[in-house]
């Protein structure tokens, strides 16, 4: 069937990683994400793909953020792989340690690093860039929730224009997060020319896994930006997730695409663009754009983002993935 | 806990976390269940659709015949002659064009014949005997359920030939006589005692020699009309007496040339377009509303348009003198349906007028029986499990009040069959609740990808020999495959794969599983079940 399904029980041979009786499981349940946390699901499908990729030799340093704290409340522990916590703002620098040391003891054992946004786009930006100037053989994943949700839903450099967050929050002056700000990591990985750069989507769960087991496998830096909803820092229904992520990859907000060695080498086609105003308005970040007194300019301001990635990345039929 | 024997720095051991039981944060849950597809919702022989696709779909045609021919004796029919309600009610309109059900029925059914497939013949026997007055869709079908309880059945039928409306009111070039006598012989063949030729005079002289019977006559006189018609050079006559007399033929009347046929509904595009193949030149429909009110099927008025028949419309028939047919222009208050006549009239020349404007049923049968009694609108009347006022005498198809279908009357058939059974074993059927349905809202179609539906090939030449042509197997597998499965689950993995609290176990068979001890109740797998078959409650 030519259906876009986690599986199928017609053709088992694309199937995904996800849809395996026997997936990994790599991050078990009892973790005290919220219902319906994007982060959660994302982690465990990206590790499980990185699992099965490499026969289950990894090892994850992690970030602080929702990610780490949900998954190890002492005295438990979610992970059934190698696994370690160590700041906010230094995995990579920790991974690339731990790359030398499997080097150095001759293991062939893949090293990954994560961390939510805030950990990513500001505190661990230093060590970051360092690690893909090196090269270090590490695979980066980011899980993009566009806030520090950990702490309370405050605002990182991933943080879309417009949106409220607890510091950015809709009066007189500002409609939300300041027009004009932001910072996207994708293209400063790409800009340090690592050998590999790649979006991915919960809304895409075949793609995601596709990218990430070709990741771990290449020598060298590697970075996979995921985009994960959050249901209490974005306000929405748990049962909303998937929805809210495929809508950011129908408007364009959020382009899936590869890149290699510094060039764009592949995008995800939108089979059919939908306006931007569809997405925010399942939010409640954005609600203020739709109250009464709103300046529609604000939705304007947002669709050019959306408009200049399908331009940008060639969405609307655009270079198909292979 | 961590245990001592730990390396150094290492706290915890793996997936300790299972010791949390998030279950108990949830206030919904989630719950597999088994929607009722709007197709299957819709069929009147009721007909698991979804059930017997899902089967196609992977590639078991054997199965899916085996599911069909449960609820249907006559597959290869029903793809030809079925008004498919069910199509119109598929929750792939709304999204790309219905699948072709009735394409798939058709193709299965015929792919069943060429294999030579029979039913099985009932290893048990109850010792009850059943008459059946009538072998048209109803009589047959309730032959077929009921041989399947082991009754002994017998069909007397008043015509040469079985099959009733389907063969002396569906034409040839819809329905071949090849494909009608194969799927009546495979029923016969469960040990049907089938007598031809026997038409029941006083129903009331036969029914002592049986424990129960099923009246099934049909509809089959032609309704009477009080035009007047002045000398004989104009050849008159009524549809069905057409067709019966094309069937067994014998005392072909000579149409002519010119040819009116009288009437809006299938009949009379069945007349108008046999008439065009025994020859006629020029075929006209007179009809008094406008097209757009003709009860006749769409598909078909376009059938009969293209081969050349033309439509008369808000026209009535005056008065028929020698070949001049006097027709009376109608105005038609669509609104409150409210015709009068124009004024302004029309002679139309005519060799032949066909009238095709009903049947009714033959009610001489039933006297002298206590407590059958006829409606006003001239059927019989039965109560809910199919009885007549008469104990142990059910009647079901046109005879009683139903849309007059094939698809109607076979469901009759099965029904009757099952209340027939009750009664003679002295229980009460139990009406089991039908399931919620599984309409377009309960879908998420974002996984779904769009795929054009596979159309009707049909061949060209204006002839009595089919003009349809079946699907393959390959291409009716094709098309299966576009079924959503609505209500059902297809096996898709979403839910497994998409709960972010890895809270759905799946075997290695498949069969899921929630986890409710680990389930916090978001709703994403409800949410993203393309079809609907996961529910939440509170
Ligand atoms: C021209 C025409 C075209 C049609 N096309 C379609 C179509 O495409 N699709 C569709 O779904 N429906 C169609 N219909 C309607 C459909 O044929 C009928 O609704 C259906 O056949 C009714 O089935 P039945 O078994 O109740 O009665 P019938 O099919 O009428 O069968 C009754 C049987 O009982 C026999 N019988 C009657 N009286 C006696 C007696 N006293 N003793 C013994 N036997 C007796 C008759 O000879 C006949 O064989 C069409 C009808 C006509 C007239
Ligand atoms: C050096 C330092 N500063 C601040 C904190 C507090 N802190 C813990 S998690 C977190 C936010 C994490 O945000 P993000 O990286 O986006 O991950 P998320 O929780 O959103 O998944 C902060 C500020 C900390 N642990 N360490
Ligand atoms: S706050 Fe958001 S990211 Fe953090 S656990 Fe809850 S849902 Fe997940
Ligand atoms: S998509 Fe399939 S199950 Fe749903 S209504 Fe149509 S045929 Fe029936
Ligand atoms: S997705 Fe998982 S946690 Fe959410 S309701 Fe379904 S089974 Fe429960
Ligand atoms: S999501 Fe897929 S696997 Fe789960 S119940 Fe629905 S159809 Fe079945
Ligand atoms: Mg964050």
């Amino acid at each position: 069937m030519s259906n876009s399904t986690i599986g199928s029980r017609l053709s088992k041979k694309k199937n995904s990683v996800q849809s395996h009786y026997d997936r990994p499981n790599t991050l078990s349940s009892g973790h005290r994400a919220c219902q319906g946390c994007g982060e959660a699901l994302a982690a465990r499908c990206a590790i499980d793909a990185a699992y099965h990729a490499t026969k289950g030799n990894i090892a994850i340093v992690n970030a602080t953020g929702c990610l780490e704290v949900f998954s190890c409340v002492f005295p438990e522990n979610a992970w059934n792989v190698p696994w370690m916590h160590s700041l906010f703002g230094n995995a990579p620098a920790v991974a690339t340690g731990m790359a030398a040391a499997m080097r150095a003891q001759g293991k062939n054992v893949r090293i990954i690093a994560q961390g939510g946004d805030g950990g990513t786009t500001d505190i661990g930006m230093g060590t970051l860039s360092g690690m893909f100037e090196r090269n270090d053989d590490v695979l980066y994943i980011c899980y993009d929730n566009q806030a520090y949700m950990n702490t309370g839903v405050q605002r990182s450099s991933a943080t879309p224009i417009l949106a409220r967050t607890a510091t950015t929050l809709p009066n007189a002056v500002y409609a939300g997060n300041e027009v004009g700000t932001g910072k996207n990591v994708p293209e400063i990985a790409i800009a340090h020319r690592i050998p590999y750069v790649a979006t991915a989507s919960i809304a895409n769960i075949k793609d995601l896994e596709e990218k990430v087991a070709k990741a771990i496998n290449i020598r060298g830096a590697k970075y996979v930006h995921i985009h994960v909803p959050c249901p209490l820092g974005w306000g929405y229904p748990t049962s909303e997730t998937i929805k809210v992520a495929r809508a950011a990859v129908e408007c364009g907000m959020f382009p899936l695409f590869e890149a290699e060695h510094g060039k764009v080498v592949g995008s995800t086609p939108i089979e059919n663009v939908k306006p931007v105003e569809e997405y925010l308005r399942l939010q409640r970040r954005f609600a203020h754009l739709f109250s009464k007194n709103a300046n529609p300019q604000a939705v304007e301001e947002l669709q050019k983002i959306a408009s200049a990635n399908i331009e940008k990345y060639k969405l609307s039929g655009g270079i198909a993935n292979v | 806990m961590s245990k001592s024997s730990n390396p150094f720095a290492i706290v915890d051991d793996a997936g300790t976390s299972r010791a949390n039981k998030t279950g108990s944060w949830k206030t919904m849950c989630p719950q597999y269940v088994h929607r009722m597809p709007p197709c299957n919702a819709t069929c009147p022989a009721g007909e698991n659709i979804q059930k017997w696709l899902s089967l196609a779909q992977e590639g078991k045609i054997r199965k899916a015949w085996e599911v069909m021919v449960n609820d249907n004796p006559f597959p290869a029919v029903m793809g030809r002659v079925c008004y498919h309600t069910c199509e119109r009610a598929c929750n792939r309109e709304q999204f790309d064009g219905a699948v072709h059900i009735n394409l798939i029925e058709r193709s299965i059914g015929d792919i069943a014949l060429e294999s030579e497939w029979k039913f099985e013949t009932p290893k048990e026997h109850s010792g009850k005997k059943i008459l059946i007055v009538g072998a048209g869709p109803s009589g047959l079908s309730a032959a077929y359920f009921l041989r399947k309880f082991g009754h002994e059945v017998t069909i007397y039928e008043s015509q040469i030939k079985s099959g009733g409306m389907m063969r002396y009111g569906v034409p040839r070039y819809r329905l071949s006589r090849a494909v009608l006598d194969a799927e009546i012989r495979r029923i016969i063949e469960t040990g049907v005692k089938l007598v031809c030729n026997k038409r029941v005079t006083h129903l009331k002289n036969e029914i002592d020699n049986f424990d129960a019977v099923y009246i099934a006559t049909g509809a089959f006189m032609a309704a009477k009309t009080d035009i007047e018609v002045k000398g004989n050079s104009c050849t008159v006559i009524d549809a069905v007496d057409l067709f019966k007399k094309l069937e067994n033929g014998m005392d072909m009347p000579n149409l002519g040339k010119h040819v009116l046929v009288y009437g809006g509904g299938n009949t009379a595009i069945d007349a108008a377009r046999t008439a065009l193949r025994l020859g006629a030149e020029s075929v006209k429909i007179v009809y008094r509303r406008t097209i757009n009110n003709m009860p006749a099927h769409k598909e078909e008025i376009q059938d009969a348009l293209k081969e050349g028949v033309e439509i008369l419309c808000l026209s009535c028939i005056g008065m028929i003198d020698g070949n001049n047919v006097l027709v009376n222009k109608m105005d038609y208050d669509e609104e409150n349906d409210i015709l009068s006549v124009s004024g302004e009239k029309d002679i139309i020349q005519a060799d032949s007028v066909i009238f095709a404007i009903g049947q009714s049923i033959d009610e001489g049968i039933l006297d002298g029986i206590d407590g059958i009694a006829v409606s006003e609108k001239g059927v019989i009347e039965i109560d809910k499990n199919m009885m007549t006022g008469a104990k142990g005498i059910f009647a079901g198809g046109d005879v009683v009040p139903c849309k007059r279908t094939v698809t109607h009357a076979i469901g009759h058939g099965k029904k009757a069959a099952k209340c027939i059974d009750a009664y003679l074993n002295g229980v009460e059927i139990t009406q089991n609740v039908k399931p919620e349905v599984a309409n377009f809202k309960k879908l998420n179609t974002a996984y779904y990808k769009k795929v054009a539906r596979a159309e009707i090939q049909k061949n060209q030449a204006l002839s009595f020999s089919e003009s349809d042509i079946s699907l393959t197997e390959r291409e009716l597998i094709g098309e299966a495959e576009r079924c959503f499965s609505c209500g059902n689950c297809f096996h898709c993995d979403n839910c497994y794969g998409l709960c972010p609290d890895g809270a759905i176990h799946k075997a290695e068979d498949g069969t899921l599983e929630i986890d409710l001890e680990y389930c916090k109740g978001c709703g994403i797998c409800a949410s993203e079940c393309p079809c609907g078959a996961i529910k939440m409650t509170s």
